[in-house]
């Protein structure tokens, strides 16, 4: 645990002396919840259309592969189009594009990232690396298979994918969000404790409450 | 004083209408901008669809009363600006409650929605909110100035603060619109306007590649939606204030459409042009071009 994040009395600027916590006081500790289809169906139906129609991603490259995202919003592919479209803020974004390799150090805070996104959420696995560790199979410090630390709802395979593998990749998630089978978020809350395990297991430096949003 | 009710549903009607037309307008009007980039654009309903997700997303998470307030301040600074000014010149119906408010009344719900908004975004703890609402309010502040001069220009020039009478003045043909009888307000008027439609130049506030996205930084879900409700209702609100004081008003509903519609593209043309300012120089700007001329306005009146 790093010192700043201990449990320390903090001296402020008018004299007064008051504990700080760091872990309690900055962050919501409570555990994600599972949230069920929660409206009728016909509500329901229209709701995952809009949610496919519309799927904002958050822009974070985490690998080489966010250089294969770049091309989707120049005119040659114009992703916005089809309802795609970036936004710079995990609490506005609903798709995650792990873009290729991950290390360790970026796990940490792509889980933060995705923690911090709001229920309905998705996550995309870009690239072989996403799947069985691609070329650094044998890396001390990447993750081998991203579906043991968060939940994933589609691949696209390749190293790397074209960005039209890309945009074919976004038609196949919408027909999951429109079947109403996009339930990562939900998946991720159940599963919680076996996520967290793995999570912490390559995660040495644990410095984060376990649920930071 | 003797109430009519029937003023309330009429209002009510209003709003849809200018909801329904602010969707496609601002829709449009990205289209145009995309096109100029040599892309296709959002489909033209892409509003309707990101607005309808963001109302049904499962979860919401807040960090206050105030962070509730927020995109509620900013959204009765839209529908109270589109309320106390008539939109439809003469009709019974569209005139809303125009006869409640004056013109400094609307130049305040201009500033009501920056400001709820400033309080709301501020409970967000987000360091990048916090940035982000100085910068908006700064640019804010600066672009007003310039219409509010103008604004005292021509209320000096029609002698009254009430905006149908200002309307009514300018009835009778292109000739007597204050874009004609006093064309340095109007000019003021909209360099100013470019500053206060979030459209680059001078949208370094919110944009996605700066700060991230500044004031709304942590807003989310139905608050987002909210606000997203709002920022179709806003920019038609502020063009009908314009059209009303400069362009002399709209007495049928195509014409409103097609006025409000061409205001609006005058930021977007300049908006596609000209490359985006930082806070310091659009305010150096707004002192340097815009306010003389309010202040020319004021003294030539």
């Amino acid at each position: 645990m790093k010192p700043e994040l201990m449990k320390r009395m903090v001296k402020g600027p008018d004299g007064v002396e008051f504990e700080v916590e760091p872990l309690r006081d900055y962050f919501c500790e409570v555990p994600p919840t599972v949230m069920p289809a929660a409206y009728i169906k016909i509500v329901e139906d229209l709701f995952n259309w809009a949610r496919a129609e519309s799927i904002w991603i958050l822009g974070f490259g985490t690998g080489c592969g966010a250089i294969e995202m770049r091309p989707l919003m120049t005119p040659r592919f114009d992703a916005y189009r089809y309802g795609v479209q970036w936004r710079p803020t995990p609490r506005q974004a609903n798709l995650f594009i792990i873009s290729g390799y991950l290390s360790t150090k970026t796990l940490k805070r792509a889980i933060r990232a995705y923690e911090q996104m709001q229920n309905p959420k998705y996550v995309i696995g870009l690239g072989s690396c996403t799947i069985n560790g691609g070329m650094y199979w044998d890396s001390y410090n990447t993750i081998k298979r991203l579906d043991d630390y968060l939940p994933v709802d589609l691949y696209i395979a390749g190293c790397m994918p074209r960005p039209e593998a890309l945009l074919a990749g976004f038609m196949d998630l919408k027909k999951i969000i429109r079947a109403g089978k996009g339930e990562g978020a939900n998946q991720y809350a159940e599963n919680f404790a076996w996520y967290k395990e793995n999570q912490k297991r390559v995660i040495h430096d644990w410095d984060m409450p376990d649920y930071n949003w | 004083m003797d109430f009519d009710w029937m003023k309330i549903p009429y209002a009510f009607l209003t709003v849809f209408i200018v909801v329904n037309y602010g969707f496609l307008m601002t829709a449009l009007i990205q289209k145009i901008g995309a096109r100029v980039g040599r892309r296709y654009g959002i489909p033209i309903w892409q509003n309707y669809l990101d607005m309808i997700k963001n109302y049904g997303l499962r979860s919401s998470i807040t960090h206050g009363a105030m962070f509730y307030l927020g995109p509620v301040f900013r959204l009765s600074g839209g529908v109270g600006l589109l309320l106390f000014v008539p939109s439809i010149y003469g009709s019974y119906m569209f005139s809303n409650l125009s006869f409640a408010g004056d013109l400094i009344l609307a130049l305040y719900f201009v500033f009501f929605g920056t400001l709820g908004m400033a309080l709301g975004a501020a409970e967000s703890g987000h360091p990048h909110a916090a940035i982000g609402i100085t910068r908006g309010l700064s640019q804010v502040s600066m672009a007003e100035l310039p219409f509010g001069l103008a604004v005292f220009s021509v209320a000096l020039q029609y002698q009254t603060l009430s905006v149908t009478d200002i309307v009514a003045a300018q009835q009778g043909g292109m000739l007597t619109w204050t874009l004609f009888t006093n064309p340095l307000a109007v000019s003021a008027a909209m360099l100013s306007f470019l500053g206060s439609m979030m459209r680059p130049p001078f949208d370094v506030v919110i944009a996605p590649q700066e700060i991230p996205i500044g004031p709304p930084t942590e807003y989310h879900s139905s608050y987002l939606a909210l606000m997203q409700t709002n920022r179709v209702i806003f920019p038609v609100a502020k063009i009908v204030i314009y059209m009303n004081l400069f362009f002399g008003g709209a007495t049928s509903w195509p014409e409103f459409f097609l006025k409000v519609f061409l205001i609006y593209m005058w930021s977007a043309f300049v908006g596609v042009v000209f490359p985006r300012f930082r806070v310091e120089q659009s305010i150096r700007w707004f002192l340097v071009w815009a306010v003389p001329l309010g202040v020319l306005s004021i003294m030539v009146v």
